[in-house]
């Protein structure tokens, strides 16, 4: 697949977009400015962008507890991201949501998600739902390694595969669940194997390459919109912060880490882009310096939004009983 | 007027509302040619298709699962759980994410999904098919518990379960599926809204689903020894009609909540406590709560029918307050 230099360019636009807002988030956390649990991409970056660009803006994704990128990638607004992060009103939850559950129904973003493997069956809701309403729109199933061993995924794949439903499930491997590794919690290497057991396409790529991905996720995606089924595509990466920001990772070997950090999706694309000549390093500098603008800007947004009223507790549990559930 | 049983009411009320919209689907174990497994959607592959009347793989998390992402994306899904208890291996779709996603996404998504839960004893299907689970989904803020004890109840409450935009547990109790009723109006029946089935002025009566049948039986035998029971049939376990409770206690000064629930824990626990939150000072004795044994549903029919809870305890318990 021909992959043009603006395409690129825009890919290393959004990887940086997710690099740097997650390394905002890391240090806001550590400052106590955002509540509850974080979970970073950091490491991932190239995997949802890729994927991302072979959507429209009317087809569906499902994230995970780890969606900033997906959210980003997905189009999804980074002052209403951070402003939700902040636990405030105007977040993209008002503030009812956090982190876990960023969602953008409009970007057809149907939430990030806090149970590990939730997302493969509303994932195959929406492919029903496209299938029935006969539209040509697909949803793409982000999830990672460990939630291949919940039910939920071999009910959904199965479910997807004998209805032809056009679902892109993308395993982002980062070889850990919380702190087991995937040594540890499966006997497979390759999850793509697991494409086997529904019949049908199981690629296996390098999920720190995002053209490698761009690939792979074209094709799945053309095949989805054709209505010739799911693929199972396994982007293979490294999660280079703990389970959650906090999480001091003691369970991660050294020699491991740094062999993933030599594989850094942002530096080794951009030496890519570089050394093919298609961004000058001043050029990199530049989005690098317009990307950061974008990030500072939405901090100061998030950090001038009024806090939730607390009264407003009860609001949104049901389109239409609002002050039966003020139960004290 | 026609005379229809519970289980063609329900299929009735689906089917009106499969005729209207196209984005009204029902799926589930066995719902397709097969007509479902007590026989609720018979005819229905026949008139809708199998795209619209969808066989599922014993999968119930995805059962539920699809139907929060279908309800997200556009459509207006009816899930069939073949039976109540299979709640259990899908349960984290419906309680965290089907109830919970309007909320967690500030409001900006509608989950306009129904889930058919055939539920209780009675039949000898034992301790994983007989229970009676609506006290665990009344628990959890965001979806909505309904439980129909007649055929014109079946049909006016699936209309409105179909055109909520919230998630609504549609409980069917097994043994009403045969029960033949007058069915006199297609209009939705709002939620929240209890009926009185029987009204009387020396004792309140107050239940849903098939134990109306208990509380009728009881109240005609407390009336030959003078006792005028009135009879309270919720409909609705969330949204609540408690005002209508409130006006019959106000005017009985007595309440007996009968559930078939296991007692403990139960949905009546609740009703019972709102009686004493709220009403306590029509009271003129304690509120008697009457479910089955705090047991796991026994197979064999006699010990099953000693578990159930039934007339005469109602009627025990009635008397103990004269």
């Amino acid at each position: 697949m021909a992959i043009s230099n603006d395409l690129m360019k825009d890919l290393y636009a959004r990887m940086r977009r997710i690099r740097d807002f997650e390394n905002a988030a890391a240090k806001l956390f550590a400052e106590g400015k955002v509540p509850g649990f974080v979970h970073l991409y950091l490491g991932e970056e190239a995997i949802a962008p890729a994927v991302c660009k072979c959507l429209r803006d009317d087809d569906f994704i499902t994230s995970t507890h780890r969606g900033h990128g997906h959210i980003i990638a997905k189009g999804g607004d980074l002052n209403y991201m951070m402003a939700e992060l902040f636990a405030r009103e105007t977040g993209y939850c008002k503030g009812k949501g956090g982190s876990m559950h960023i969602a953008d129904r409009d970007k057809g973003i149907l939430g990030a998600n806090g149970i590990v493997g939730a997302g493969h069956c509303i994932s195959t809701g929406a492919g029903l739902s496209i299938k029935i309403r006969g539209t040509d729109q697909v949803c793409v199933c982000f999830f990672g390694d460990g939630s291949t061993n919940q039910g939920t995924f071999h009910e959904s794949l199965n479910m997807a595969s004998i209805w032809k439903l056009p679902i892109i499930f993308v395993c982002e491997n980062n070889h850990y669940g919380i702190s087991m590794s995937q040594g540890r919690h499966q006997a497979i290497k390759d999850v793509a194997d697991r494409a086997a057991a529904y019949n049908i396409p199981g690629v296996s790529v390098d999920g720190n390459d995002p053209l490698a991905v761009y690939e792979a996720a074209g094709e799945a995606v053309a095949r989805a919109r054709a209505g010739k089924g799911p693929t199972l595509i396994e982007c293979k990466t490294y999660r280079q912060h703990g389970h959650f920001e906090g999480d001091p990772a003691t369970y991660k070997p050294k020699e491991e880490q740094a062999a993933w950090m030599a594989k850094d999706p942002l530096t080794l694309f951009a030496k890519f882009l570089i050394d093919n000549s298609i961004l000058s390093a001043d050029e990199i500098q530049a989005i690098d310096e317009r990307v950061q603008a974008e990030i500072d800007e939405a901090i100061a947004f998030a950090d001038a939004q009024p806090l939730p009223t607390p009264e407003s507790a009860v609001v949104d549990v049901y389109s239409d009983i609002v002050e039966e559930v003020r139960s004290r | 007027m026609k005379s229809l049983t519970y289980s063609e009411a329900i299929r009735e009320g689906m089917s009106i509302r499969m005729r209207e919209n196209p984005n009204v689907v029902l799926f589930g174990e066995d719902v397709g040619a097969f007509g479902g497994c007590f026989g609720v959607s018979a005819g229905m592959f026949q008139e809708f298709g199998p795209e619209r009347v969808r066989d599922t793989p014993i999968s119930e998390g995805a059962i539920i699962g699809c139907a929060v992402g279908a309800a997200a994306t556009g459509l207006r899904p009816i899930a069939e759980l073949m039976f109540n208890d299979f709640l259990t291996v899908g349960m984290d779709q419906l309680v965290n994410q089907a109830a919970k996603m309007r909320y967690m996404f500030g409001g900006k998504i509608a989950m306009p999904m129904v889930v058919r839960l055939p539920a209780g004893a009675g039949t000898g299907a034992a301790a994983q098919h007989s229970q009676s689970l609506e006290a665990w989904l009344t628990h959890v803020p965001g979806l909505k518990v309904v439980y129909p004890s007649s055929a014109q109840d079946a049909l006016g409450l699936m209309l409105t379960a179909i055109d909520d935009d919230n998630p609504v547990m549609f409980f069917e109790n097994k043994l009403l599926y045969g029960m033949k009723g007058e069915v006199s109006s297609l209009e939705p029946i709002p939620l929240g809204k209890g009926k009185i089935v029987r009204a009387g002025d020396d004792l309140s009566i107050i239940t849903y689903g098939r134990q109306v049948y208990d509380a009728l039986e009881a109240a005609e035998q407390l009336a030959r020894d003078g006792i005028n029971a009135e009879v309270v049939d919720l409909r609705s376990l969330y949204p609540l009609d408690k005002a209508l409770i409130g006006e019959s206690v106000a005017k009985t000064h007595k309440a007996v909540v009968i559930t078939e629930e296991v007692r403990r824990g139960g949905y009546g626990g609740e009703i019972s406590a709102i009686i004493g939150e709220e009403f306590f000072d029509y009271l003129d004795a304690p509120v008697a709560r009457i479910g089955a044994l705090d047991t796991p549903v026994p197979f064999s029919p006699i010990l099953e029918q000693y578990y159930m809870p039934n007339a005469q305890d109602i009627i025990a318990a009635a008397k103990k307050m004269f």
